[in-house]
């Protein structure tokens, strides 16, 4: 569906983003996850044909985003990161007029409008006027706006950008809803929302790709993910000879003869690291699963080297 | 056609919204105070000469009114970030532009028309010709079309309206004193200068009631470049 072949982009002379490469098939559901400024919305605006790229080439679905934008842009549907919106128009007559912008015929353009608002969850304000709704439901008909025309590929940039937890539990089930009917190349920085929602990743940091694949195939490039969090009170030095015996222990805060210490280590290890501390004649305070093995991963990946004990 | 339908939903966002109605109360109510104080006022003077100085003082807030009118066209939607939605579907650049000053046209023949009960006065009062009215509400509109065109151009290059409104009020100053550059200048620099000038060589018969192919073909022609480089101004921002 998408192949991005060394794809870079100047903004002057600061490279937003370098020799990109990567392909994405046919009803994948893609994250592209990156630190704020990292290169994602350059990317998605040159895929979403907004932006023309410095070099290299993008072809999706067979036409060239260059030679090509109009059979690309009758393909896709793009929600940048602010969501296009017409404050004066209801969400029923923005996303008719979206519709035959991008080619729906005036015959089908109410029945695709209802089809967009039934996925979306925008039916109860098909009447309302743009600018009196809640940030969630701008969203949402930033999505809409962006499905009306069923593409084959959808866009979606910081979908859930700004909107409240239940809000995006809400904004990943209509992506989840997506699947199957759509490619959906999908960014963002909040890594549950990825990882609960996509096939794939892709990591891209300082504008280059770091790292591709499923979160079980980067977790085993890794050196595996996942960590265990442990509060122990006793002697540093002992609790983190006892903790080594699992892997990479990285030393928190200490205070009050308490010691705070990440193991990197799966999380199925803890009722052996438990028996280690307690075996070890210190007082075990709190044992928890760290951060996800996606966090563990993509902080590894933007943060560079870690201060390991 | 795509421009039509972005055309529909500009002029939409300029009937809906207040900036609109109130750019043309301010301006015709302003054309209608110059025209009681200086086209029937003053000394007893032929229904010709009214019409005349009526044209005259509309020109000058046609101008005006298309600096209002075409500040949002573009500007605007860069201003709210609606741009990518325009970007991302299948339309030509021309026809977003097309679109955007078509919808700029119709509003503005809405403030011409409106103006219209002000010649319908000195006709009721007086003798005017059906063709002098014909031509100088042509020339308005040809006039209009061109600083329009302008503003189009301004709304494409500014980051927002306020900045939009000032480029084109720039442009179109600079337009309408090449006549004066044509005055301190030698032939054959002086016949571009003059041929180029907005007001001055060309608005003048259609104020009399003459039309002349020149002036007509004048305003298209200004119409026409700069909606071409509108249209390259849009283009060109893809690759920023």
């Amino acid at each position: 569906m998408i192949q991005v072949e060394g794809l870079t982009k100047y903004y002057g002379e600061h490279a937003a983003i370098r020799e990109l490469a990567f392909t994405i098939g046919q009803g994948e559901v893609i994250g592209f996850l990156g630190l704020n400024g990292a290169g994602k919305s350059t990317t998605l605006k040159i895929l979403g044909c907004v932006l023309l790229p410095t070099a290299g080439r993008v072809v999706i679905d067979g036409h060239d985003v260059v030679n090509n934008p109009h059979e690309v842009r009758q393909r896709i549907g793009y929600l940048p990161d602010v969501p296009p919106l017409y404050e004066e128009m209801t969400v029923g007559e923005y996303l008719a007029y979206v519709a035959q912008l991008r080619g729906v015929t005036a015959r089908d353009t109410t029945a695709r409008v209802g089809e967009a608002e039934e996925k979306t969850g925008l039916r109860e304000v098909d009447g309302e006027l743009i600018s009196t709704l809640s940030h969630g439901f701008r969203q949402r008909v930033g999505v809409a706006q962006a499905l009306v025309h069923k593409p084959a590929l959808l866009i979606l940039d910081e979908p859930t950008s700004g909107l409240d937890p239940r809000q995006i539990v809400e904004m990943r089930d209509v992506i989840r809803g997506l699947k199957g009917t759509h490619t959906v190349l999908v960014s963002s920085h909040i890594l549950p929302e990825i990882s609960q929602t996509c096939d794939r990743l892709l990591i891209i940091h300082k504008g280059t790709l770091v790292a591709q694949g499923t979160e079980e195939e980067l977790g085993t490039k890794m050196g595996g993910g996942g960590s265990i969090e442990v509060e122990v009170r006793g002697d540093r030095a002992r609790a983190v000879e006892v903790l080594k015996a699992f892997g990479a222990v990285d030393v928190g805060r200490v205070a009050d003869g308490v010691v705070a210490l990440t193991v990197r280590a799966s999380p199925d290890q803890r009722p052996r690291v438990a028996q280690a501390v307690v075996g070890a004649g210190l007082e075990l305070l709190r044992l928890d699963q760290g951060a996800g093995q996606l966090e563990s991963i993509f902080l590894r990946l933007t943060h560079g080297q870690e201060v390991r004990a | 056609m795509k421009a039509l339908l972005i055309a529909r939903r500009e002029l939409a966002g300029y009937l809906r919204t207040l900036s609109g109605y109130v750019v043309i109360a301010v301006i015709l109510g302003l054309n209608g105070l110059f025209f009681n104080a200086y086209a029937l006022g003053g000394a007893s003077k032929r229904s010709a000469e009214v019409l005349s100085q009526f044209f005259y003082y509309s020109s000058g807030f046609t101008i005006v009114a298309s600096v209002f009118i075409s500040m949002r066209l573009l500007a605007e939607e860069r201003q709210t970030g609606t741009l990518p939605l325009l970007y991302s579907s299948p339309l030509r650049d021309r026809d977003i532009v097309l679109g955007k000053f078509l919808a700029g046209l119709t509003f503005l023949g809405l403030y011409v028309l409106c103006t219209l009960y002000m010649p319908l006065l000195v006709m009721v009062h007086g003798k005017v010709s059906f063709g002098h009215v014909a031509a100088g509400y042509l020339g308005l509109l040809l006039l209009g079309s061109a600083s329009l065109a302008v503003g189009t151009f301004g709304s494409a290059l500014a980051r927002n309206q306020l900045l939009a409104a000032i480029t084109s009020a720039v442009l179109l100053v600079a337009l309408i004193l090449c006549w004066l550059l044509a005055r301190i200048t030698e032939q054959p620099l002086s016949d571009v200068f003059s041929a180029m000038s907005l007001w001055n060589q060309h608005f003048p018969p259609f104020q009399s009631g003459l039309v002349h192919v020149r002036d007509v073909v004048y305003y298209l022609v200004v119409t026409y470049v700069a909606l071409f480089a509108a249209t390259r101004v849009l283009e060109a921002r893809r690759w920023r």
